[in-house]
Protein backbone atom coordinates (compact mmCIF):
# COMPACT_ATOMS: atom_id res chain seq x y z
CA UNK A 1 0.00 0.00 0.00
CA UNK A 2 1.68 3.69 -0.45
CA UNK A 3 2.52 5.68 2.13
CA UNK A 4 -0.13 8.56 2.84
CA UNK A 5 0.64 12.18 1.34
CA UNK A 6 3.02 14.24 3.49
CA UNK A 7 4.85 10.88 4.84
CA UNK A 8 8.56 10.73 4.57
CA UNK A 9 11.39 7.90 4.26
CA UNK A 10 14.49 8.80 5.05
CA UNK A 11 17.18 7.59 5.90
CA UNK A 12 21.52 7.37 6.05
CA UNK A 13 23.38 4.83 4.86
CA UNK A 14 27.03 4.35 4.74
CA UNK A 15 28.38 2.15 1.83
CA UNK A 16 31.61 0.86 1.19
CA UNK A 17 32.97 -0.51 -2.10
CA UNK A 18 31.64 -3.75 -2.17
CA UNK A 19 29.09 -4.74 -4.64
CA UNK A 20 26.71 -6.28 -2.16
CA UNK A 21 26.91 -2.94 -0.03
CA UNK A 22 25.79 -1.10 -3.32
CA UNK A 23 23.02 -3.33 -4.02
CA UNK A 24 21.82 -3.06 -0.68
CA UNK A 25 21.91 0.68 -0.88
CA UNK A 26 20.61 0.80 -4.02
CA UNK A 27 17.67 -1.45 -2.68
CA UNK A 28 16.77 0.35 0.34
CA UNK A 29 16.01 3.83 -2.05
CA UNK A 30 14.07 1.81 -4.27
CA UNK A 31 12.00 0.35 -1.74
CA UNK A 32 11.48 3.87 -0.88
CA UNK A 33 10.01 4.91 -4.10
CA UNK A 34 7.71 2.01 -4.09
CA UNK A 35 6.78 2.62 -0.37
CA UNK A 36 5.36 6.13 -2.39
CA UNK A 37 4.40 4.61 -5.43
CA UNK A 38 6.76 5.45 -7.89
CA UNK A 39 6.39 4.58 -11.82
CA UNK A 40 8.54 2.13 -12.69
CA UNK A 41 10.89 4.84 -15.24
CA UNK A 42 11.36 6.88 -11.88
CA UNK A 43 12.77 4.14 -10.35
CA UNK A 44 15.16 3.41 -13.54
CA UNK A 45 16.16 7.01 -13.09
CA UNK A 46 16.78 7.44 -9.87
CA UNK A 47 18.52 3.68 -9.25
CA UNK A 48 21.19 4.19 -12.36
CA UNK A 49 21.87 7.93 -10.86
CA UNK A 50 22.65 6.48 -7.12
CA UNK A 51 24.47 3.61 -8.84
CA UNK A 52 26.56 6.24 -10.78
CA UNK A 53 27.22 8.50 -8.39
CA UNK A 54 28.45 6.10 -5.53
CA UNK A 55 30.92 4.65 -8.66
CA UNK A 56 32.35 8.22 -8.87
CA UNK A 57 32.94 8.26 -5.44
CA UNK A 58 34.72 5.47 -5.25
CA UNK A 59 36.39 5.45 -8.07
CA UNK A 60 37.30 8.97 -8.66
CA UNK A 61 36.90 10.48 -5.08
CA UNK A 62 38.66 7.92 -3.08
CA UNK A 63 41.21 6.86 -5.62
CA UNK A 64 44.11 7.66 -3.18
CA UNK A 65 41.94 6.46 -0.45
CA UNK A 66 42.49 3.22 1.67
CA UNK A 67 39.54 0.44 -0.11
CA UNK A 68 37.67 0.03 2.91
CA UNK A 69 36.94 3.79 3.01
CA UNK A 70 32.58 4.25 3.30
CA UNK A 71 30.51 6.70 1.66
CA UNK A 72 27.70 8.21 2.40
CA UNK A 73 24.22 8.13 1.08
CA UNK A 74 21.11 10.11 2.63
CA UNK A 75 17.97 9.77 1.25
CA UNK A 76 14.29 11.45 1.69
CA UNK A 77 11.66 10.48 0.07
CA UNK A 78 8.10 11.81 -0.16
CA UNK A 79 5.12 11.41 -2.76
CA UNK A 80 6.52 14.70 -3.97
CA UNK A 81 10.38 13.80 -4.77
CA UNK A 82 13.32 12.48 -3.45
CA UNK A 83 16.53 13.92 -2.57
CA UNK A 84 19.63 11.99 -2.17
CA UNK A 85 23.00 13.22 -1.12
CA UNK A 86 26.25 10.81 -1.49
CA UNK A 87 29.07 11.88 0.18
CA UNK A 88 32.95 10.59 -0.29
CA UNK A 89 35.75 10.99 2.13
CA UNK A 90 37.82 12.00 -1.13
CA UNK A 91 39.46 15.67 -1.54
CA UNK A 92 36.82 16.86 -4.38
CA UNK A 93 36.91 17.62 -7.88
CA UNK A 94 35.79 19.78 -10.42
CA UNK A 95 33.12 18.29 -12.32
CA UNK A 96 33.45 21.17 -14.95
CA UNK A 97 36.58 19.58 -15.67
CA UNK A 98 35.34 16.20 -17.24
CA UNK A 99 35.11 17.03 -21.18
CA UNK A 100 31.67 16.31 -23.07
CA UNK A 101 31.02 12.18 -23.64
CA UNK A 102 28.56 13.37 -25.86
CA UNK A 103 31.08 14.93 -28.53
CA UNK A 104 32.52 13.47 -31.47
CA UNK A 105 35.58 12.87 -30.12
CA UNK A 106 35.26 11.88 -26.71
CA UNK A 107 32.34 8.99 -28.13
CA UNK A 108 34.71 6.44 -27.66
CA UNK A 109 36.36 7.52 -24.45
CA UNK A 110 35.92 4.22 -21.67
CA UNK A 111 34.65 6.12 -19.29
CA UNK A 112 33.19 9.40 -18.08
CA UNK A 113 29.63 9.10 -18.74
CA UNK A 114 28.16 8.96 -14.97
CA UNK A 115 27.68 12.47 -14.80
CA UNK A 116 25.79 12.55 -17.99
CA UNK A 117 23.25 10.19 -16.99
CA UNK A 118 22.88 11.74 -13.41
CA UNK A 119 22.11 15.38 -14.98
CA UNK A 120 20.00 13.54 -17.57
CA UNK A 121 18.11 11.57 -15.45
CA UNK A 122 17.59 13.47 -12.18
CA UNK A 123 15.64 17.02 -12.12
CA UNK A 124 18.77 18.68 -10.45
CA UNK A 125 22.08 17.32 -9.50
CA UNK A 126 24.60 19.92 -8.06
CA UNK A 127 28.14 19.36 -6.33
CA UNK A 128 28.67 21.39 -3.28
CA UNK A 129 32.32 23.30 -3.88
CA UNK A 130 34.68 21.05 -2.71
CA UNK A 131 33.43 18.45 -5.36
CA UNK A 132 32.83 15.59 -2.54
CA UNK A 133 29.26 15.69 -2.43
CA UNK A 134 26.54 15.64 -4.82
CA UNK A 135 22.81 16.38 -4.00
CA UNK A 136 20.94 14.86 -6.41
CA UNK A 137 16.82 15.43 -6.87
CA UNK A 138 13.99 13.41 -8.42
CA UNK A 139 10.76 15.26 -8.66
CA UNK A 140 7.93 12.64 -9.38
CA UNK A 141 6.51 13.55 -13.03
CA UNK A 142 3.22 14.88 -13.24
CA UNK A 143 0.07 12.58 -13.51
CA UNK A 144 2.15 10.03 -11.76
CA UNK B 1 35.41 -22.16 -3.57
CA UNK B 2 33.95 -23.16 -7.49
CA UNK B 3 35.44 -21.46 -10.17
CA UNK B 4 33.44 -18.15 -10.93
CA UNK B 5 30.29 -19.21 -12.65
CA UNK B 6 29.65 -17.82 -16.33
CA UNK B 7 27.40 -14.67 -16.62
CA UNK B 8 27.13 -15.05 -20.64
CA UNK B 9 25.41 -17.38 -22.36
CA UNK B 10 27.01 -18.14 -25.63
CA UNK B 11 25.60 -19.63 -28.96
CA UNK B 12 27.06 -20.03 -31.83
CA UNK B 13 24.43 -20.04 -34.83
CA UNK B 14 24.35 -19.10 -38.50
CA UNK B 15 28.41 -17.95 -38.90
CA UNK B 16 27.74 -15.91 -36.08
CA UNK B 17 28.11 -15.85 -32.01
CA UNK B 18 24.99 -14.87 -30.45
CA UNK B 19 25.58 -13.45 -26.19
CA UNK B 20 23.00 -13.23 -24.21
CA UNK B 21 23.03 -11.49 -20.19
CA UNK B 22 22.44 -14.21 -17.53
CA UNK B 23 22.11 -11.14 -15.17
CA UNK B 24 19.29 -8.69 -14.96
CA UNK B 25 21.55 -6.22 -13.93
CA UNK B 26 24.56 -5.17 -15.58
CA UNK B 27 25.73 -2.29 -12.88
CA UNK B 28 28.81 -4.13 -10.83
CA UNK B 29 32.32 -3.33 -12.00
CA UNK B 30 33.81 -6.38 -11.14
CA UNK B 31 31.22 -8.52 -12.82
CA UNK B 32 31.21 -6.01 -16.01
CA UNK B 33 35.45 -6.87 -15.97
CA UNK B 34 34.64 -10.29 -15.61
CA UNK B 35 31.63 -10.98 -18.41
CA UNK B 36 33.96 -8.66 -20.75
CA UNK B 37 37.03 -10.46 -20.31
CA UNK B 38 34.95 -13.37 -21.24
CA UNK B 39 34.09 -11.79 -24.33
CA UNK B 40 37.10 -10.53 -24.98
CA UNK B 41 38.55 -14.33 -24.87
CA UNK B 42 35.84 -15.42 -27.80
CA UNK B 43 36.48 -12.50 -29.57
CA UNK B 44 40.06 -13.13 -30.00
CA UNK B 45 39.93 -16.85 -30.79
CA UNK B 46 37.73 -15.81 -34.26
CA UNK B 47 39.80 -14.70 -37.13
CA UNK B 48 36.80 -12.34 -37.93
CA UNK B 49 34.06 -12.37 -35.19
CA UNK B 50 30.87 -11.31 -36.07
CA UNK B 51 28.91 -11.12 -32.81
CA UNK B 52 25.06 -9.98 -31.71
CA UNK B 53 25.15 -9.27 -27.90
CA UNK B 54 21.48 -9.14 -26.94
CA UNK B 55 20.13 -7.68 -24.28
CA UNK B 56 17.01 -9.37 -23.66
CA UNK B 57 17.15 -9.82 -20.04
CA UNK B 58 18.67 -6.50 -19.11
CA UNK B 59 16.61 -4.20 -16.78
CA UNK B 60 19.32 -2.00 -15.65
CA UNK B 61 22.85 -0.79 -17.56
CA UNK B 62 25.38 1.59 -16.23
CA UNK B 63 28.33 3.74 -17.84
CA UNK B 64 30.79 0.78 -16.91
CA UNK B 65 28.89 -1.30 -19.38
CA UNK B 66 28.56 1.25 -21.62
CA UNK B 67 32.60 1.89 -21.55
CA UNK B 68 32.95 -1.86 -21.62
CA UNK B 69 31.32 -2.59 -24.57
CA UNK B 70 32.91 0.09 -26.56
CA UNK B 71 36.22 -1.77 -25.54
CA UNK B 72 34.85 -4.99 -27.06
CA UNK B 73 33.37 -3.24 -30.15
CA UNK B 74 37.15 -2.08 -30.86
CA UNK B 75 38.50 -5.20 -30.41
CA UNK B 76 36.29 -6.64 -32.68
CA UNK B 77 36.80 -4.11 -35.72
CA UNK B 78 40.56 -4.20 -34.79
CA UNK B 79 39.78 -8.14 -35.79
CA UNK B 80 37.79 -6.90 -39.29
CA UNK B 81 34.61 -8.09 -36.97
CA UNK B 82 31.41 -6.92 -36.68
CA UNK B 83 29.25 -6.35 -33.51
CA UNK B 84 25.87 -5.76 -33.35
CA UNK B 85 23.36 -4.82 -30.04
CA UNK B 86 19.86 -6.55 -30.15
CA UNK B 87 16.73 -6.95 -28.11
CA UNK B 88 16.84 -3.03 -25.90
CA UNK B 89 14.46 -2.51 -24.17
CA UNK B 90 13.39 1.69 -24.31
CA UNK B 91 14.63 2.43 -21.27
CA UNK B 92 17.85 1.05 -21.66
CA UNK B 93 17.90 2.10 -25.15
CA UNK B 94 17.16 5.72 -23.48
CA UNK B 95 20.82 5.57 -21.87
CA UNK B 96 22.32 4.39 -25.42
CA UNK B 97 20.87 7.37 -26.76
CA UNK B 98 21.81 10.49 -23.80
CA UNK B 99 25.07 9.05 -24.28
CA UNK B 100 25.04 9.08 -28.05
CA UNK B 101 26.72 5.84 -28.22
CA UNK B 102 23.87 4.61 -31.06
CA UNK B 103 25.55 6.92 -33.33
CA UNK B 104 28.54 4.47 -32.58
CA UNK B 105 27.01 1.01 -31.78
CA UNK B 106 24.34 -0.97 -34.30
CA UNK B 107 21.45 -1.47 -32.72
CA UNK B 108 18.73 -3.65 -33.85
CA UNK B 109 15.26 -4.42 -32.57
CA UNK B 110 15.58 -8.27 -32.50
CA UNK B 111 18.27 -11.12 -32.86
CA UNK B 112 16.98 -11.73 -36.39
CA UNK B 113 17.13 -8.13 -37.31
CA UNK B 114 21.05 -8.39 -36.07
CA UNK B 115 21.96 -11.35 -37.95
CA UNK B 116 20.87 -10.30 -41.22
CA UNK B 117 22.94 -7.03 -40.99
CA UNK B 118 26.07 -8.29 -41.47
CA UNK B 119 28.13 -7.90 -44.27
Amino acid sequence: MAAPHGQHDRAVITVVNDAAAIERAEDRVVEALARFNYPRASVFAVRLSLHEAMSNGFRHGHRSLPEDTPISVKFDASDEHIEIVVEDQGPGFDPSAIPDPTLEENLERGSGRGLLLIRAYMTSAEYNQKGNVLRMTYRRPAGT
Amino acid sequence: MPASESRIRVKRTDGHIQIEFVDRNILDEGNIRSISDEIAAIIEAEPKPRMVISFANVEHLSSAALGALITLNNRIRARSGQLRLSNINPQIYEVFAITRLNTILQIHPTNEDAAKSFV
